[in-house]
């Protein structure tokens, strides 16, 4: 008798025992994602290039902080970076309302943050308290910002927030991406005090910061590296229902720069590799032992020749109004682009892996180019036909070659300038200079520091030309509305101007802020393609060239899809896996 | 005698080296800034005097490259028809010592165009580019030797000779710049200049900065042998008989200086081509596309092309023959200056 009580206890206990975590399991509402399923375990080492500013998503402004911040927190709605579509994320469901002014978000079951505090409604609308906050200046607010007026964010319970915009918005659910959901109860305390700013340093404790990525914080040895340890309490699963992610540990090493991070990927001390440019490439392709590079396709940067347009007379000195007579007369500018060889360029300076470029919309967007936009082949002829129409003329040179002079008589010359740590585009500058010399424009490169580069362009605007290169962060229109708008910080011909300089400026203007609100694609396509037709027929940027994404992974690592989306390598970093029997995963 | 042969020998190959860069143009076959687009990195194409065919042929001849099957770098020689080098035929426009409008090349290749020492980035000849490099970057060296020399001359003398306070002062300030990091000096001199500086006005800067900052040196040699030879028996004599200060410094002092400015001269030319090469290397030198020695191996900051491209570092190696011809002329300045005050004394009276 005795025993059976006893057997009876053993078995409820164990019944029990073996229930409690079953109920639990029921509880969390885990992704779970499709793909091949991997093996636990393993540390994985990239390179990056330097050091991240922070961990604080508030203040993070940096590439390298936003990759970072990227793998150790989470988003409600996230844009998979190899379908350019969106999908759940935290967000289990979300409903958009008739009228397209009201967004419903269902927040996932049994979610924590990785510190093991539980998520709730309140931790979002904290968030976004603090995104919207004023005083805060946290980059994300302008984004948060339609039609004037901030979302307006309310609880419905505790898993569901109401998301009300003033405005509706095309890309609707796309605004949620990247937008990192905050651990209130970590920095509710520093928030009132007003201290936002200066917290998530790196040097921060590891149980002092929490999120909701597949990785946490556990060491950081300053100038060397950073060093992630897998969330346990991440929300998402494979095909099995093995919690992700598998590996162990990630490994951020501070490599200043792309040679180096060749070397150190060619020694096997990193574990992949991205952002390669196309000689790297090829020099890795020659002799690859344990690795493979993929050409992933075009991506989403493109790299343009710029003239200031500035119209701020007080801040131009008058050798660059002289210059800039020449600037603002289209013909002007459609010449240097017909005389560009954009061919020449995508062959030496991306050895053929790249495309060139007519307009904003890189080829690695499909959904958002405008097929209709004229690719006009290299014509010096029209280039100086159109010249002949704005009044230049030609003087035989000393030399045999000839100069081109303005309507004045005086002779065309200006100066480009690059930044001095990117070879590419210095290589573009050269064979822009070369281009422009049968023109007989005398052009000269200037490299510089691209911290002062983008200061004098943005800021004290002293400069005649510039080469520069953006990558939109989305495929979608909307990622490059401060390039479109004349009030746009990356207007950069002119940038933040209270008012559109020229009627052009101010229809595109019109085009992509109808085209924010339209609801349709088919309606803001069409919108979209009239304002690349604008800015091809005017030139304000002179298109050149857009490379293609080139990555390298060690032959051991298993899911590796490099996206042409940024981060290229580590967006599915969850289902990165080390192989079995793979000597690395020892390292 | 010995001393005056090796002294000849040194004369003969810096007077060909630099008769070459001096006529860059005839001897370059291409213009340095035109860019062959269809063929960037090319390796250097080898002269030929045998066919494929084992035939023998009087005039040398070279075979095109083109690209090796399923590769994108790799070249190999197309055998089909050799391409005999011609000399003295029309090419590209130049003006020799920059005056006299000619296109006579010494050599080059007719329908194909011959490399040398293979192509750079943009497809640019680079035997073209390392002569007229050699033009800015021997003549930076010189003219910044020359400004050099003679301000350390002019104050290593008035330092010397009228000693006392002024000697004091201007030795302090010497001092003071002898402790100068030049390099750093030179970045901070680069920072404060307007952003687009036009390769002339670049030159004459670079040589401007090179010649002021090592002044200080060639001045304390030259305090020496002033101090020295004032207080010589001639000297002094020359002043009993009331030579003025002028005088003695002509006809009896300044003279006696000449062979340490002469050494000094050797040493400090490629001293100052190398300092010029490195702010070239470093960016801050001739702006492109204007060739010099340090622009041409620029490119060799980036990996790959370190570890693809060989040739890239042959101007490197060419610059070799200049260096030893200074250093060379130097060593055999100092033997002869030796020689040359002995006998002077004897027969110069």
């Amino acid at each position: 008798m005795r025993s059976i009580v006893l057997l009876l206890l053993f078995v409820f206990v164990g019944h029990q025992a073996i229930a409690f975590p079953q109920e639990k399991i029921g509880k969390e509402e885990l992704l779970v994602l499709p793909g091949e399923v991997g093996r636990a375990g393993g540390r994985l080492v990239v390179s990056l290039r330097g050091e991240p500013k922070t961990l604080n998503p508030l203040i993070a402004a940096d590439a390298r902080s936003r990759e970072v911040i990227g793998v150790m927190q989470a988003d409600l709605v996230h844009i998979n970076r190899a379908t350019q579509q969106t999908e759940p994320a935290l967000a289990k469901s979300w409903k958009i309302s008739p009228d397209g002014l009201s967004y419903t978000i269902v927040l996932r079951r049994g979610l924590k943050f990785s510190d093991g505090q539980p998520l709730d409604a309140d931790d979002v609308l904290f968030t976004f308290r603090v995104y919207l906050d004023e005083n805060v200046h946290a980059p994300q607010r302008d984004l948060l910002m339609v039609g004037g007026k901030p979302i307006t964010v309310r609880k419905v319970d505790e898993h569901t927030v109401v998301f009300q915009l003033a405005k509706t918005y095309g890309v609707g659910e796309r605004l949620f991406d990247g937008l990192a959901i905050l651990p209130r109860h970590l920095l509710e305390k520093r928030y009132e005090e007003g201290k936002l700013g200066q917290i998530g340093s790196l040097a921060t404790a590891a149980d002092q910061w929490a999120g909701l990525g597949p990785f946490r914080l556990k060491e950081y040895v300053a100038g060397q590296r950073l060093v992630l340890e897998r969330n346990p309490y991440y929300w998402k699963s494979d095909a099995q229902g093995g919690r992700l992610p598998y590996l162990d540990e990630l490994v951020f090493l501070f490599v200043p720069n792309a040679d180096a991070q060749v070397l150190k990927f060619q020694s096997g001390e990193t574990d992949m590799i991205s952002q390669v440019g196309a000689e790297n490439f090829s020099v890795l392709s020659k002799q690859q032992h344990g690795y493979t590079m993929v050409d992933a396709g075009p991506g989403l940067e493109y790299n343009f020749l710029f003239f200031n347009l500035n119209d701020s007379i007080e801040k131009t000195s008058p050798d660059i109004q002289r210059k800039q007579k020449w600037f603002r007369e289209v013909n002007f500018r459609q010449a240097v682009s017909a005389a560009v060889d954009r061919e020449a360029i995508v062959r030496l300076v991306y050895q053929g892996r790249g495309a060139a470029l007519w307009g904003l919309v890189a080829p690695g967007n499909r959904r958002w180019g405008n097929e209709k936009l004229p690719h006009p082949a290299r014509s010096l002829d029209r280039a100086r036909t159109l010249l002949k129409e704005a009044g230049f003329s030609w003087s035989n040179g000393p030399d045999g070659g000839s100069t081109l002079l303005d309507s004045d008589g005086k002779s065309v010359e200006f100066s480009i300038l690059t930044s001095s740590t990117n070879a590419d585009r210095a290589k573009m500058a050269a064979l822009i200079q070369d281009d422009l010399k049968q023109l007989g424009m005398r052009v000269q490169v200037v490299p510089l520091e691209s911290r002062s580069l983008l200061d004098r362009v943005t800021q004290s605007r002293d400069y005649d030309a510039c080469i520069m290169g953006i990558a939109s962060y989305d495929a979608d229109a909307n990622s490059d509305i401060s390039v479109w708008l004349s009030s746009g910080g990356l207007h950069l011909w002119s940038p933040s101007q209270a008012h559109p300089a020229t009627s052009w400026e101010a229809e595109i203007d019109r085009l992509i802020e109808e085209q924010m609100s339209a609801r349709t694609f088919e309606q803001r396509k069409k919108l979209y393609d009239r304002a690349q037709e604008i800015l091809a027929e005017n030139q304000p940027m002179i298109f050149l060239a857009s490379p293609n994404i080139l990555a390298g992974a060690k032959n051991s690592i298993g899911n590796f899809h490099p996206a042409v989306l940024e981060p290229y390598v580590l967006w599915n970093v969850e289902q990165l896996y080390l192989k079995n029997g793979m000597e690395n995963a020892t390292r | 005698m010995r001393v005056r042969r090796t002294f000849a020998k040194w004369l003969v190959v810096l007077g060909v080296l630099h008769g070459m860069v001096v006529c860059a143009g005839f001897f370059a076959p291409y213009d340095p800034v035109e860019q062959d687009r269809q063929s960037p990195y090319l390796p250097p194409m080898r002269l030929h005097l045998l066919d494929a065919h084992g035939h023998l042929h009087v005039r040398p001849f070279v075979y095109p490259l083109r690209l090796r099957e399923s590769s994108f770098d790799q070249f190999e020689e197309d055998t089909t028809e050799p391409h005999p080098v011609k000399f003295f035929l029309r090419g590209a426009r130049y003006r020799l010592l920059g005056f006299l409008p000619l296109r006579m090349h010494f050599f080059g290749g007719e329908n194909t165009r011959i490399y040398l020492l293979g192509t750079d980035a943009y497809g640019r000849d680079q035997f073209s580019r390392l002569l007229f490099g050699g033009q800015v970057s021997l003549f930076a060296g010189l003219l910044g030797a020359g400004v050099t020399l003679f301000i350390g001359w002019s104050i290593g003398a008035v330092a010397g000779y009228y000693g006392g306070w002024r000697d004091s002062l201007l030795m302090r300030v010497a001092e003071l710049f002898l402790t100068l990091p030049w390099l750093y000096l030179l970045f901070a001199l680069r920072a404060f200049l307007p952003l687009a500086v036009s390769p002339l006005e670049a030159f004459f800067l670079i040589t401007a900065v090179l010649g002021a900052v090592g002044w200080a040196r060639p001045a304390r040699l030259v305090r020496g042998v002033v101090l020295s030879a004032k207080e010589r028996d001639f000297v002094r004599a020359a002043r009993g008989f009331g030579a003025s200060n002028g005088y003695l410094l002509r006809r009896h002092i300044l003279p006696e200086t000449s062979s340490v400015l002469l050494t000094q001269a050797a040493i400090l030319i490629p001293q100052y081509v190398l300092a010029e090469m490195t702010l070239s290397f470093l960016g801050l030198g001739v702006p492109e596309p204007v060739p010099s020695w340090g622009n041409l191996l620029s490119g060799l900051q980036q990996y790959s092309v370190l570890v693809s491209y060989w040739w890239m570092y042959l101007p490197a190696l060419a610059m070799v023959p200049f260096f030893l011809g200074y250093l060379g002329l130097a060593s055999s300045f100092e033997e002869r200056g030796a020689v040359y005050k002995i006998e002077s004394r004897i027969w110069g009276m």
